[in-house]
């Protein structure tokens, strides 16, 4: 229900929430409810057992922190991106604008392909790499690298369209009252694109987290040192061990869900606090 | 709410099966590197049942894990007959009530119309002069198999393996295991299909031994290069069957009964025998046999039943979370 | 713009371009040079394959129908989010943007939970002779899962940032709903949408792990182009894998071209 407080000016309350929850409810919750009630079959004791075996907490720790080196990678890059996509023209742009979708395009097995065969020590940079003792395929790298690569695209499509509709007018005043390049960014273009950064960065951690085609081919995949979790749940599928592969989908969920409920909430916040500055 | 959504799920099912009296089409769910080999069988089967029974059908092909196939033929994948790799994966079929449990006896040779064995792909000249078993547990040999617990491939390897060990060491359980354990660490990457481990090996020239299916391995020898790899059948191996059985559940609502037996019985024709021989696996079929014995050195097999006390038996002991491969496969 | 380049702006094209290079031009190089290596006769041989040519097919129409769904859903979720403040509103974000972190393979599985014959609504279908799992509606409705957050992701900050003042304005003057959304809020949003529309369809076109399970990848039925590439792959027939693959690159550069000339055509 909307909030008294609200002025409700705008029309398409009932519409729009009619959709969302009949969509949300069909296409997302209801899938979901079905694993939840998977999972209700076990007891808590088992379902603690599953989830906190030494080889899940292995698993997790590989997986928690590649998903997490490989977001800050994409931070950095996703914004240098974005940035120069929008912010200058110069010859190729288009072509560089059109190739950053390229990792979602490919299928994840064919990324992960790709990327073992460059790194290979046979391969077009493994050979470089290898001699200099930078062993990317089979090690932690390589997930690091399968997750930055199959999620490049988030934080430029997050923050491109933002970026594009930053008030340039707000930044020729800010200049000609004599503010540098880098104030203008950091008081004026960062907290603009700051909720969009972070929604794409959390989406890009969220996907890193459960990428799994690209990353089982470069990971080497040994029990307890490159098994990400993802593996382990299709291990236990093989199994036929649905309630365990339940289990541990869930607990990646949850570490999913809270994160992005945490940085909703921050956005939110951050919002709140730019517009009562502005 | 729930009518809706179910009146809504009833609005979106644009697909109804209806059952259909004599249908000329059949499913064939199979695992996930036979699509050659069923192309040509398929090929030569429906000319043959079209010149017996004056109908032309269609064979359908589905491939991927048998894990995965036989899971989704418990959740509905309308699969009249299943030609898998993996005997345990039938078995899961028996449980949930869509193939009889007597399957083995329908058809000949425990319903496995043509088997294979572990063996060893390796580089020309075999420079590393791998021979058996035993040279796997060696300090200075790369191994690549794939991961056990993902293919059913694998875990032939590792029960093969383990047979040949169990003979070596006289049953004396904790150097069975010291040296299954070694081979393990000998292995880089756990990739999770046999095609998969086949092109690690082959394309990035990863290990200097690939233990895949020796159809696989005779296929690598021939598809990639006599010049560039060699085969080598170590001296006692496990006896892989390729099991076939009939989806009691699908065909008697479809009716499809009849044809599926014909397609299964093409399998074991002499034509059918000759594909599969073709394609490098080894046949029971005597003529078929001779035709391609220069193909298949002579060696001895053990099977599960013999060696390991049936496949029930593994899959608890073994396979289980928890098991005997876990102890020299994640507690490494 | 007709300021001549800062340093900092050379440096930084630089920067991207070199990192672009060897992220995202190489592998493609690296992927054509796959598909090429038995020469152009092959490559076409391989496209023209009947299953291939039916699976590109099968994910191009998964894509026609799940791009316009989501961008549809995306935008009335974004108007409801960004438009009015209610409770569970957070909550609401939150679940939309669930699916992109769940494991394909898990995503699939869900699926099979809720429509398969063992599933929560398995027996129902039975009933009523319904099969849902293992057609091309269960690679429809895996596809709507795994993309649902992509449009609502795109259009949530820059509609938040936007604000209402041109909407309220336009309502004032007497506009209808239909009105302001069509004349005001849509040309604002269209390029979100488009990026939108881009990531969806990549991902559609793309997705794997979702689909394999549910599709039970019946040749020439219900393989899409990601499934008959892993089939191709598994055939030793890497040369094809890699053309098949080199068929989902180009589709992709197709869109983005399409996005640049809608581009051009606004800004020119």
């Amino acid at each position: 229900m909307p909030n008294q407080r609200s002025k409700h000016l705008l029309p398409g309350f009932g519409l729009t929430m009619g959709v969302s929850l009949f969509y949300v409810t069909l296409v997302i919750l209801l899938p979901i409810l079905a694993m939840l009630l998977k999972l209700a079959g076990m007891g808590l004791p088992e379902f603690w057992r599953i989830i906190s075996s030494r080889r899940a907490i292995a698993a997790y720790q590989i997986t928690f922190s590649s998903a997490f080196y490989a977001t800050i990678i994409n931070g950095v890059v996703g914004l240098l991106l974005a940035w120069v996509l929008t912010r200058y023209r110069f010859p190729g742009r288009r072509i560089l604008d059109a190739l950053v979708d390229l990792p979602f395009a490919l299928p994840t097995a064919v990324a992960g392909l790709v990327l073992v065969t460059l790194f290979a020590d046979t391969g077009w940079y493994g050979q470089f790499l290898e001699p200099n003792g930078l062993k990317i395929n089979y090690t932690q790298a390589g997930i690091v690298a399968a997750m930055a690569f199959t999620s490049i695209p988030f934080v430029v499509r997050a923050v491109q369209p933002v970026l594009e509709e930053v008030d340039e007018s707000l930044e020729a005043a800010a200049e000609t009252l004599g503010a540098s390049r880098w104030q203008i960014f950091t008081r004026i273009i960062w907290p603009t694109i700051l909720p969009a950064f972070i929604g794409g960065c959390v989406l890009s951690f969220a996907r890193s987290l459960g990428e799994f085609g690209a990353v089982v081919f470069i990971a080497g995949n040994i029990p307890g040192v490159t098994e990400i979790v993802s593996l382990l749940i299709f291990i236990r599928l093989d199994e036929y061990n649905y309630e365990a592969a339940a289990a541990l989908a869930f607990v990646l969920l949850a570490v999913a869900f809270l994160t992005l409920l945490a940085t909703n909430a921050l956005a939110a916040w951050q919002t709140r606090y730019v517009e009562r500055a502005a | 709410m729930n009518k809706l959504l179910l009146s809504a799920a009833a609005a979106l099912a644009l697909v109804a099966t209806p059952a259909l009296a004599q249908p000329t089409d059949l499913l064939n769910a199979s695992y996930d590197i036979a699509r050659e080999l069923f192309d040509e069988e398929n090929a030569a089967f429906i000319p043959a049942y079209q010149a017996a029974n004056g109908v032309a059908v269609t064979i359908n092909q589905s491939h991927a894990g048998t894990s995965t196939q036989a899971r989704a033929i418990l959740e509905g994948l309308p699969a009249d007959v299943v030609t898998f790799n993996q005997v345990t994966d039938i078995e899961k079929l028996v449980e949930g009530g869509f193939v009889s449990a007597d399957w083995q006896s329908e058809f000949a040779n425990s319903a496995s119309p043509f088997y294979s064995l572990p063996a060893f792909l390796v580089r020309a000249g075999n420079p590393k002069g791998i021979s058996d078993w035993g040279d796997l547990a060696r300090d200075d040999v790369s191994v690549i198999f794939p991961n056990p617990k993902t293919s059913g491939n694998a875990r032939y390897t590792y029960l093969a393996a383990r047979a040949w060990a169990n003979e070596e060491f006289a049953g004396d359980e904790a150097k069975v295991v010291e040296y299954l354990t070694k081979v393990f660490l000998n292995v880089p990457v756990f990739e999770t299909g046999g095609r998969g481990a086949t092109t690690a090996f082959a394309e990035r020239g990863l290990g200097d031994v690939l233990i895949t299916f020796e159809a696989e391995v005779l296929s690598a020898v021939s598809l990639l290069g006599a010049d560039k790899y060699e085969s080598v059948v170590p001296s006692v191996s496990l006896l892989a069957e390729f099991p076939v059985a009939i989806v009691d559940k699908v065909v008697d609502s479809r009716g499809s009964r009849d044809l599926a037996k014909a397609y299964l019985d093409f399998l074991y024709s002499d034509d059918g025998q000759r594909i599969a021989a073709g394609r490098n696996h080894r046949v029971n079929n005597e003529t078929v046999a001779a035709e391609f014995a220069d193909r298949f050195p002579e060696v001895r097999l053990v099977n599960v039943d013999e060696a390991f006390g049936g496949w029930a038996k593994v899959s608890e002991e073994h396979f289980a979370e928890g098991g005997l491969l876990d102890q020299v496969f994640v507690n490494q | 713009m007709t300021r001549s380049r800062s340093a900092g702006e050379i440096i930084l094209i630089t920067l991207a371009v070199t990192l672009a290079l060897f992220v995202l031009v190489v592998p493609l190089v690296l992927i054509f040079s796959f598909a090429l290596r038995e020469g152009l006769g092959v490559y076409f041989a391989n496209i023209i394959e009947p299953n291939t040519l039916h699976a590109i097919w099968l994910s191009v129409m998964t894509a026609l129908i799940v791009v316009p769904v989501n961008i549809v859903v995306g935008a009335a979720l974004a108007w409801l989010v960004t438009r009015f403040r209610f409770r569970g509103r957070q909550l609401l974000i939150s679940i939309i943007e669930l699916p992109a972190s769940m494991s394909p393979i898990v995503a699939g599985v869900v699926y099979l939970f809720l429509y398969g014959g063992q599933g929560l609504l398995g027996p129902f279908l039975q009933a009523n002779s319904l099969q849902v799992m293992f057609t091309p509606l269960a690679i429809v409705l895996v596809s709507l899962f795994v993309t649902a957050p992509f449009a609502a992701r795109e259009l949530i900050p820059l509609m938040s940032q936007q604000g209402t003042e041109d909407e309220e304005a336009a309502l004032s003057l007497g506009a209808n709903g239909w009105q302001m959304f069509w004349y005001v809020t849509l040309p604002n949003i269209s390029w979100a949408m488009v990026y939108g529309a881009v990531l969806t369809n990549a991902r559609v076109m793309g997705e794997f792990g979702a689909v394999s399970v549910v599709s039970g990848a019946i040749r020439g039925q219900t393989n899409t182009l990601p499934l008959q590439i892993n089939l191709l792959f598994n055939d030793f027939n890497v040369t094809g894998a890699f053309a098949a693959a080199s068929t989902l690159t180009l589709i992709a550069v197709a869109t983005l071209v399409l996005k640049s000339i809608l581009e051009s055509r606004r800004h020119g």
